[in-house]
């Protein structure tokens, strides 16, 4: 049987209340099966990528896109899909293992 | 029997009648005399018109007596039609007392009622109203025949509260309250039993 | 003669619903979200009056349900505001699923509540089967037997709800006390304020700078422990609701606890009863004592939490208990009341447990009387000489 390292009754906050931010302590990123893979040289900076992405999992630096946080990324490839086609800044690669 | 020396009152009137206003005017009126009470109506599904009963208990002593009244000392009919429908006498108690709002006897109103004429006391409480207030509004003129009747009750301090409580619902309507007193003293007067008629005539 | 006991004491003569809408008033909760339900409707309509009149700064809700009224609640409670409602019978039902949610996330509203039975048949009359249903949502229960202990229960739900952080509804029997004018004695509002305090939430949802969810989902992994916190704080309310009483008892000199003994000291015989029937049944007692019967009776007052264990002990030395509940269960098993108080007993009495009958009474109102409670005194004092029980659940002034 795998021991149990979660919080006893005692430990945990009354009220079923849950502290803001801790998804951020929760690395989703070795869910991927396949990651998005940005080029800079072609993004146009619209944004899209960063308000469609569900895991806040693109890095914004000086209000631009710098890159994508591949410890919370789980791959779904939102940002690839909704990327501009005529652009095409993201693209999907397997995931190598 | 709970407790020989604590009131019950039953009244008995139509809905709209202000049955239940006046179980709580009294109410309210016993109590700033230094008495314990309670009032409660009857609930169900009355309409105006229908027949309703409302009552009161009036005690010396905390009452804690929360089921209903079926023995009560004194009946209260504010509806002379009242009497052909509904058994107003029912569970009376021995030295109980029946009033009634009508322009008969005591003595023709025991006959209708079927008890001796000692129990009834009848004043023509809508003839009051009409007076004083100018509606056939019987029951404030009743309360005041019933504080007649009960006797070991202090009618200035009735009148004293029922002025009260009227001068903060009727602020606008000077009138209502002088003649709702009026018809409260007024009844208190002349509320009569066949034993008073008798003892006039002789 | 009619006596205060307190010297700031105020004598008036009030419905139990305009007395709870004035204790409402005292207590000037932040927010109030209700909808009308007979026999209740009166105390958030007076309330509702109070607030259009300025004499309370509540902001209040009219809602579209109870549902509402309680999810709006639920919402207030959370953002941190002092929150009340009102309801009865069809009402609380329909705020059941809510109820499991305010007492979950700990949120310590408080309801003024008038206790009415359930359809079908429609009945607006007074019984207990509407909180009854809710005994499980992990609220506290008080119950009371006239508009004076409503007054009182009221003022004392808001500290004993909010010290443990959990929901409280405080109770009057429909119509019998809800609707009746009776002698109570107010307390003046600086001293309701006093006593009740300002309301300090630990998390106010409110508090931007410290931002968290409430109700996220829970499964296998943590369901269970933020459970067990509510159960664990049911059992810390009950020390919490004597100290309250305690503290109650020392500003306004009237005394209060999980029950009311009524000549118990050297009882043999007892009734166990809930709310407005306790008052006719005190008056019984008297009689049937001036018999030379030892019979007493215990009022409950707090019904969640239950004070199994104390209870156990005011009746082990009894020879034989009625209980008698303004309530069935419909499970083909005795009604609540009885079971809670038998398996009290089960649980802790040392040696002989007395001998224990129920007995369901007035239903949607139904009248109960001297002489029936003089009855059921008569049965037990058959039952102490040896007479067997042979139905253990039996209805009064039933046809």
């Amino acid at each position: 049987m795998v021991k149990d390292h979660k919080m006893g009754w005692k430990d945990l906050p009354e009220g079923d209340r849950l502290e803001a931010g801790t998804a951020a302590n929760f690395k989703t990123g070795d869910w991927r099966s396949e990651k998005p893979v940005w080029n800079k040289d072609k993004c146009i900076q619209c944004m899209i990528c960063w308000i469609d992405c569900p895991d806040s999992a693109i890095i914004i630096k000086d209000g631009k896109v710098a890159g994508i946080d591949y410890d919370h990324c789980k791959g779904c490839g939102i940002c690839a899909k909704e990327c501009p086609p005529k652009v095409r800044a993201i693209t999907m690669e397997k995931e190598k293992k | 029997m709970a407790n020989d020396r604590m009131i019950e009152i039953r009244w008995h009137g139509r809905g709209g009648q202000g049955a239940k206003t006046a179980a709580l005017l009294f109410a309210e009126a016993v109590l700033s005399t230094g008495k314990y009470v309670q009032a409660f109506p009857e609930y169900g599904p009355e309409r105006m018109g229908a027949p309703v009963q409302s009552f009161n208990r009036i005690s010396e002593q905390p009452i804690t007596l929360h089921c209903a009244i079926t023995e009560p000392s004194f009946v209260v009919v504010l509806d002379p039609t009242l009497m052909d429908s509904v058994p107003v006498v029912e569970g009376l108690r021995k030295d109980g007392k029946v009033i009634v709002n009508t322009q008969f006897s005591a003595k023709e109103i025991a006959a209708k009622l079927k008890v001796s004429s000692d129990k009834v006391f009848v004043v023509n409480a809508s003839k009051i109203a009409m007076d004083t207030i100018g509606l056939n509004i019987p029951n404030t003129p009743m309360l005041g025949a019933l504080v007649k009747v009960i006797g070991d009750l202090d009618i200035e301090g009735v009148l004293k509260d029922t002025r009260h409580k009227l001068e903060q619902k009727f602020r606008h309507k000077p009138q209502v309250i002088d003649g709702n007193l009026e018809s409260i003293k007024r009844a208190y007067n002349e509320v009569q039993s066949e034993q008073a008629v008798a003892a006039k005539n002789a | 003669m009619v006596q205060t006991t307190t010297k700031n004491g105020i004598i008036v003569a009030k419905t139990g619903n305009e007395i709870m809408a004035e204790a409402m008033r005292q207590i000037a909760p932040d927010v109030v979200a209700a909808y009308p339900i007979t026999p209740a409707t009166e105390i958030v309509q007076i309330f509702s009056q109070f607030v259009a009149d300025g004499l309370v700064p509540t902001e209040f809700v009219a809602v579209e349900s109870e549902h509402s009224a309680m999810s709006a609640c639920i919402g207030s409670s959370a953002a941190g505001a002092r929150t009340m409602t009102g309801t009865s019978s069809q009402g609380l039902a329909l705020m059941h699923e809510m109820l499991y949610i305010a007492a979950g996330l700990r949120l310590p509203i408080v309801v003024a509540l008038v206790n009415r039975a359930l359809s079908s048949p429609i009945n607006i009359h007074g019984d207990h089967s509407d909180t009854m249903g809710s005994r499980d949502a992990g609220w506290i229960q008080i119950y009371s037997e006239n508009s004076q202990e409503a007054y009182d229960n009221l003022i004392q739900a808001i500290r004993i709800a909010e010290k443990a952080k959990i929901p409280a509804m405080v109770t009057t029997d429909g119509f019998i006390i809800s609707h009746c004018m009776e002698v109570v004695e107010k307390i003046p509002d600086e001293d309701v304020k006093k006593f009740i305090g300002e309301y300090k939430p630990e998390r106010p949802l409110l508090d931007y700078k410290k931002p968290f969810s409430v109700g996220a989902i829970d499964l296998q992994d943590y369901y269970f422990e933020h459970r067990y916190q509510l159960i664990d704080a049911m059992e810390k309310a009950k020390p919490i609701v004597l100290e309250v009483a305690e503290d109650f008892k020392k500003e306004f000199n009237r005394e209060y606890g999980f029950y009311e003994k009524y000549k118990m000291d050297d009882a043999d015989i007892a009734i166990v009863v809930i709310g407005s029937a306790a008052g006719t049944a005190k008056v019984a007692v008297d009689d049937i004592r001036k018999k030379g019967v030892k019979a007493g009776l215990i009022k409950l007052r707090v019904f969640r939490p239950f004070p199994h264990k104390e209870l156990a002990q005011e009746l082990s030395n009894l020879k034989a208990v009625a209980v008698l509940d303004r309530c069935d269960s419909n499970s083909g098993a005795p009604a609540p009341l009885y079971l809670e108080v038998t398996s009290a007993l089960y649980t802790h009495c040392k040696s002989e447990c007395p001998k224990v009958i129920n007995y369901v009474y007035g239903l949607g109102g139904r009248d109960i009387d001297l002489h029936h409670i003089a009855y059921v005194y008569d049965m037990l004092g058959k039952i102490k000489t040896g007479t067997q029980i042979k139905k253990v659940v039996n209805y009064v002034n039933l046809r």
